[in-house]
C-alpha cells in the first residue's frame, strides 16, 4: 500500500475529509431544522406504500436535474450543455476512475485516493484493455474541458449561452470559480506529464505527453500533480461556503421536496436547503421585468437567495418585486423564491384586534342551492366584470350569492404578499366561516388573486373555480351559446391565474367561442406582468407603467382589435395605458349572449 | 395637381374659438387665411355646452357670434376637412388633408384644441355601465333640453358631482389640472338647483380652484343661496342599487370618515386631454409637449411660437384653457403671425 503514497495526495485527502465533514454537519442541521409540519409530511411519505414510486421518482429527478440538467437545457441548450458537461463529465470521470481502479486491482487492496491519481501510481498500465480505459477517461476529460471553455467564454460574453446577463458574483465565488476552472487543465497536464514518461496515456494525454520533452516532464510531473491536488483541496474546503454547495444540496432538496416538504410562512431547515440549492445560474435575471424594463438589477431571485443565505442586507431585494413568479417558473432547480421572499417580508404579529372588529358585522347568507360569487376588491374597481358575470348567471338560470356586494372582506392575499401574515389569517378565518355557513355549492371568483388565495390558502370544503373555468364548463355543456364575432383578440395571461394557478387553456377556450385569438409572442408561462401587481409597493406609478407598456407592446404586436384578460388588476392597468380596448373574458361573453 | 392645391398666407387648423378668432383677426388685416375644421360644424366643444361660467351667458350665442364673424370675413373655410400631415419645404408649409389635397401656406396656426377625457377609463366610477352615471358634457345637454331626470324618468332627489375625473390623476397618467372643471361644476350645480330646487346636490372635490374673476363669488353663492353641499374627498367606486340608483363609496377627508350614499345621478367632471388632432400634428411637427399637448417656445413672451419657423399655437392645444383665455390667446397669436408674415414676405 505504501507504494501508492506520495505527499502530493495530502491536500486532496484533507480537502475531501473537510468537505464531507462540513456537508454532514450542514445536512444534519438542515434536516433537524425542519418544522413540525414538514417533519410530519416526511414521516407520512416514508411510512406509506407511496414511498416506492416516490423513490423511483426521486432517483429519476436527481439523474435528470443534477447530472443531465434537463430543465436548464430546456431553457437554453448551450447553457444546458455547459452545466451538463461539467456535472455529468466530472461525475463520470470519478465513477469511471473508480471502476477502472477496481478492475485493475480485482476489487480490493488499494487506497481510496487511487481512483483520482491512478495514472501516476499505476505507471505500467499500458497493455491491452488499459488503452481503452485511458481513451475513455480522456474522452470524459475532454467533455469536461469543453464545458469549462464555454464557462470561461460565458463569463466574458453571456450571450454565448443565450443569457442577457451574467450574475454578479461575490469575490469569494469568483476565486472559487477560478480554482474549479483550474482543476481540469491541471489534471490534463499532470496526466500528460506522466504519459510522457510512461506511455500510459489515452489519445489526448498521450498526444500532449508526446509533445513534452522528457526532461521537462521529469521535472514537472510531481509539481503538476501537486498543483492538481491543491486545486482540488482549495475547491473542496471552500466549496460548502460558496454557491457550489448547490451540487450536493440539490439532490437533498429533491429528496425532501418529493417527500412532500414545502416552504411555510417561517424559514426552516428546508429554507436553508433551498437557499443552498441555488447555483446562481442567473436564469431568473433573464426573465425579470424589473431588470429588463427598469434596469433594477439587485432584487432578482438569485440576489435575494444569496443575501438571505449569507445574512447580507436585503431589504430592497425583499420588497421591490412584482411577485409575478416568472423567476419561479424559470428556475431550473424549482426553488420557491417568492415563498422565501414572503417569509422575509413578514411584518410580525397582529398589532391590534380593533382593526378587525368590523369583521363581526358581516353576516353570512343562506345560500343552499346557490353558488357563492366573490368578485374581489379589484372587481369593485371594474364593475364591468361583475355586471357581466351577473348577466351570465341570470342567462343560465344559476342562482348565486354575491358574497362581497356590499360589505367586503378582502381575501387576505394582498396582505399576505406584503408580509402581514397574521393579519391575513384574520381575514381568511372570517371569510372561510362565511362560506362554510352559507352552504353554497361552490365558489366562483373573478379575481385571480382571490382565486389563488381561496384555492391554496383557505382549505375550503367546497370547490373553488375562476370564472374562466366556469364559463368554459358552461360553453362545453352547451348552456352558453355566445355568438362568434370576427374580433381579433390577444389574450393576456394574468400572473396569478397562469403562473400562479396553471390556468392557461380555459380562458383561451372561452375566447375562441366568441373571437379569433391572435398569437402573442410571450404568452402562457412567459406572459409579461402588467406591472401593477399588488405584490410590489416599492415601485412608483411611472415605473409600473414602464413594465405595463412592455406587456402592451408584446400584446399588440399583431395589431389585435382588443386585449382580453381575466384579471381586474391587469384590466385596470391596461385601461390606463393605451388606446387599444381591454376587456375581461366575461365581458366578451356577456356581450355576445 | 394645381386644381387640388390651395394657397393662402396663413392656414388655421381647428375651427373652435381659437381658430375662428385668430382667422378673423388676420383676415381683417388683409391677410389671406384658410381655416380647416375636421368636424362638420364649428366650435363643437363649446357648442356642446348650455351656459358659460361665470355669468351664465349662452354658449350657443357665443358660437353664433363667432360663426357670424367668420362668415363676414374673407376667410376660406373648409369644414369636414382634417389635416392629417404637414411638412415645411423652402419656407412654405404643405398641409395634406383627408381627401389627399395639398394646401400651401407661409404660416400655420395650430388651434386643434382638446378632447374630453373618456370616463370609461375610470371603470370604477361606472360610466357606460350604470345608467345613473353621466359626464359633465351629458349634463350640459340635459340642461340644454331643460329636462333633468333620473334613470326612471323622475325628478332626481339627489345629484352628486365628482371633480377631477381624468385630471390630477397619477394612475391615469394625467398629473395636470384641467382648470375649468371646478367652476363648471359649481355653475352646473347651481343650474341643477335652479331647474329642480328640491334636489339635494353634493359636490366631491380635492380642492376647489376658484382662480378667475367672479368664480369665488359663484362658489359662495352656491353654498349660501343654493345650499349645495361640498364634501372634500374623492369617490372611490360606484355601484348600482336594486332600484337603479347609484351607490357611491367615498371618504370625507375633513371629518376623516369613510361614507357611503346613494344618488340618482353621479356627474363626472371630465377633464381635458390633448385632442387626437393636437397629438397627431404636434408630433408630426416635432413640437409635442407633455401629455400630448403642443409645446410653445416659452410661456412668457413667446407662448404662441414654436421651435418651428412659421408654426404658431393658440388655445387649448397647448394646455387646458377657458374660453375667454382661448380667445385672448388667439388674438395674441394673430399679432405674432402678422409680424412673422411681414418679415417672411419681405425676404
Amino acid at each position: 500500500m505504501s507504494s501508492y503514497f506520495h505527499p502530493f495526495i495530502l491536500p486532496f485527502c484533507i480537502g475531501t475529509l473537510v468537505l464531507f465533514a462540513v456537508i454532514a454537519v450542514k445536512f444534519y442541521r438542515w434536516i433537524s431544522g425542519l418544522d413540525r409540519k414538514q417533519k410530519k409530511n416526511v414521516w407520512m411519505s416514508l411510512l406509506t406504500v407511496r414511498i416506492f414510486p416516490s423513490l423511483w421518482r426521486i432517483f429519476k429527478e436527481i439523474v435528470k436535474e443534477v447530472l443531465l440538467h434537463v430543465n436548464i437545457t430546456r431553457y437554453n441548450w448551450r447553457m444546458g450543455y455547459m452545466h451538463r458537461s461539467i456535472a455529468l463529465g466530472w461525475f463520470l470521470l470519478i465513477v469511471t476512475g473508480f471502476v477502472e481502479t477496481l478492475f485493475h486491482f480485482r476489487g480490493s487492496g488499494h487506497p481510496p485516493w487511487l481512483g483520482i491519481f491512478f495514472r501516476f501510481f499505476v505507471r505500467d498500465y499500458t497493455y491491452g484493455i488499459s488503452r481503452v480505459w485511458a481513451d475513455v477517461m480522456d474522452l470524459l476529460l475532454l467533455y469536461v474541458l469543453s464545458g469549462v471553455s464555454i464557462a470561461i467564454f460565458k463569463s466574458i460574453y453571456s450571450r454565448i449561452v443565450g443569457m442577457r446577463k451574467n450574475t454578479r458574483l461575490r469575490w469569494f465565488d469568483i476565486c472559487l470559480r477560478y480554482s474549479l476552472w483550474l482543476i481540469f487543465p491541471m489534471r490534463l497536464l499532470s496526466e500528460s506529464a506522466t504519459a510522457a514518461l510512461t506511455g500510459n496515456g489515452g489519445f489526448l494525454t498521450q498526444g500532449i505527453g508526446d509533445m513534452m520533452p522528457t526532461e521537462f516532464a521529469q521535472v514537472m510531473e510531481v509539481p503538476f500533480w501537486t498543483a492538481y491536488s491543491t486545486c482540488l483541496c482549495v475547491f473542496f474546503v471552500l466549496f460548502p461556503f460558496s454557491r457550489y454547495m448547490h451540487i450536493f444540496t440539490e439532490p437533498l432538496l429533491i429528496v425532501f421536496r418529493s417527500l412532500g416538504v414545502r416552504e411555510g410562512s417561517q424559514p426552516t431547515g428546508y429554507t436553508r436547503m433551498e437557499l443552498n440549492a441555488c447555483s446562481r445560474c442567473g436564469i431568473c435575471i433573464d426573465g425579470c421585468p424589473l431588470d429588463k424594463d427598469l434596469n433594477i438589477n439587485d432584487i432578482q431571485g438569485v440576489y435575494l437567495l444569496r443575501d438571505v443565505r449569507h445574512g447580507l442586507p436585503h431589504r430592497n431585494a425583499t420588497e421591490n418585486c412584482l411577485m409575478c413568479d416568472q423567476c419561479v417558473v424559470d428556475c431550473p432547480v424549482g426553488i420557491e423564491i417568492n415563498e422565501i421572499r414572503k417569509q422575509e417580508r413578514n411584518k410580525g404579529t397582529l398589532d391590534t384586534h380593533d382593526n378587525y372588529r368590523f369583521l363581526d358585522s358581516v353576516k353570512s347568507f343562506n345560500a343552499i342551492g346557490r353558488i357563492a360569487y366573490f368578485g374581489g376588491c379589484m372587481s369593485h374597481l371594474t364593475p364591468g366584470v361583475t355586471e357581466s358575470m351577473k348577466k351570465i348567471f341570470d342567462a343560465v338560470g344559476q342562482k348565486y350569492w354575491l358574497m362581497d356586494e356590499d360589505k367586503t372582506i378582502c381575501c387576505g392575499r394582498p396582505l399576505l404578499q406584503q408580509g402581514f401574515i397574521a393579519q391575513a389569517a384574520e381575514l381568511r378565518r372570517k371569510n372561510a366561516r362565511l362560506i362554510v355557513e352559507s352552504h353554497a355549492q361552490y365558489l366562483v371568483t373573478s379575481c385571480p388573486i382571490c382565486y389563488q388565495s381561496f384555492k391554496k390558502e383557505y382549505n375550503l370544503p367546497i370547490k373553488v373555480i375562476h370564472h374562466t373555468e366556469y364559463l368554459a364548463v358552461l360553453i362545453r355543456l352547451g348552456k352558453l351559446k355566445p355568438h362568434k364575432t370576427g374580433l381579433k383578440v390577444a389574450y393576456h395571461d394574468p400572473c396569478e391565474l397562469g403562473r400562479g394557478c396553471n390556468i392557461y387553456d380555459e380562458p383561451r377556450e372561452v375566447l375562441q367561442a366568441v373571437a379569433d385569438l391572435v398569437r402573442v409572442q410571450k404568452e402562457r408561462e412567459h406572459s409579461i406582468c402588467c406591472g401593477h401587481s399588488l405584490g410590489n409597493t416599492a415601485l412608483d406609478v411611472e415605473k409600473q407603467d414602464k413594465v405595463r407598456d412592455a406587456a402592451l407592446r408584446n400584446l399588440t404586436a399583431d395589431h389585435p382589435d382588443l386585449i382580453a384578460t381575466a384579471c381586474p388588476m391587469c384590466k385596470k392597468a391596461f385601461q390606463h395605458g393605451q388606446p387599444t380596448h381591454v376587456k375581461d373574458v366575461a365581458e366578451l361573453i356577456a356581450e355576445q349572449l | 395637381m394645381s386644381d387640388r392645391t390651395t394657397t393662402a398666407q396663413v392656414a388655421v387648423i381647428g375651427g373652435g374659438p381659437a381658430g375662428i378668432e385668430a382667422a378673423c383677426a388676420l383676415s381683417n388685416n388683409g391677410i389671406r387665411v384658410s381655416l380647416f375644421e375636421s368636424e362638420p360644424v364649428l366650435a363643437h366643444n363649446v357648442g356642446n355646452k348650455f351656459k358659460l361660467f361665470p355669468d351664465f351667458s349662452s354658449a350657443s350665442e357665443l358660437v353664433a357670434t363667432l360663426s357670424h364673424k367668420l362668415s363676414g370675413s374673407h376667410v376660406s373655410v373648409h369644414l369636414d376637412t382634417e389635416i392629417v400631415s404637414m411638412e415645411q419645404k423652402g419656407g412654405l408649409w404643405f398641409l395634406t388633408d383627408n381627401y389627399g389635397h395639398t394646401h400651401e401656406a407661409v404660416a400655420v396656426l395650430l388651434a386643434t384644441g382638446y378632447d374630453v377625457f373618456d370616463a370609461r377609463r375610470k371603470e370604477e366610477l361606472g360610466y357606460g355601465i350604470y345608467k345613473g352615471v353621466v359626464t359633465s358634457i351629458d349634463l350640459e345637454s340635459m340642461l340644454k333640453a331643460g329636462k333633468l331626470v333620473n334613470v326612471l324618468g323622475e325628478q332626481p332627489q339627489c345629484v352628486t358631482f365628482l371633480q377631477c375625473v381624468g385630471s390630477r390623476d397619477e394612475k391615469i397618467g394625467n398629473h395636470y389640472c384641467s382648470k375649468v372643471c371646478c367652476v363648471t361644476a359649481v355653475k352646473q350645480a347651481i343650474e341643477v338647483k335652479k331647474l329642480s330646487p328640491r334636489t339635494d346636490v353634493f359636490l366631491f372635490y380635492m380642492d376647489l380652484r376658484m382662480w378667475g374673476q367672479g368664480f369665488e363669488e359663484l362658489y359662495r353663492e352656491a353654498q349660501e343661496q343654493y345650499g349645495i353641499r361640498f364634501v372634500r374627498g374623492r369617490i372611490s367606486e360606484a355601484a348600482s342599487t336594486f332600484d337603479d340608483r347609484v351607490q357611491i363609496k367615498a371618504e370625507d377627508t375633513l371629518v376623516g370618515q369613510p361614507l357611503k350614499m346613494s344618488t340618482d345621478l353621479l356627474v363626472l367632471m371630465v377633464g381635458m386631454e390633448a385632442s387626437c388632432g393636437t397629438k397627431k400634428l404636434a408630433s408630426c411637427c416635432g413640437v409635442e409637449g407633455a401629455y400630448g399637448f403642443a409645446h410653445s417656445c416659452s410661456p412668457y413672451l413667446s407662448d404662441n411660437m414654436t421651435d418651428r419657423q412659421g408654426l404658431f399655437l393658440a388655445g387649448s392645444c397647448k394646455r387646458p384653457m377657458s374660453v375667454s383665455d382661448t380667445v385672448n390667446d388667439a388674438r395674441s397669436a394673430a399679432v405674432g403671425i402678422a409680424d412673422y408674415l411681414k418679415t417672411a414676405l419681405s425676404n
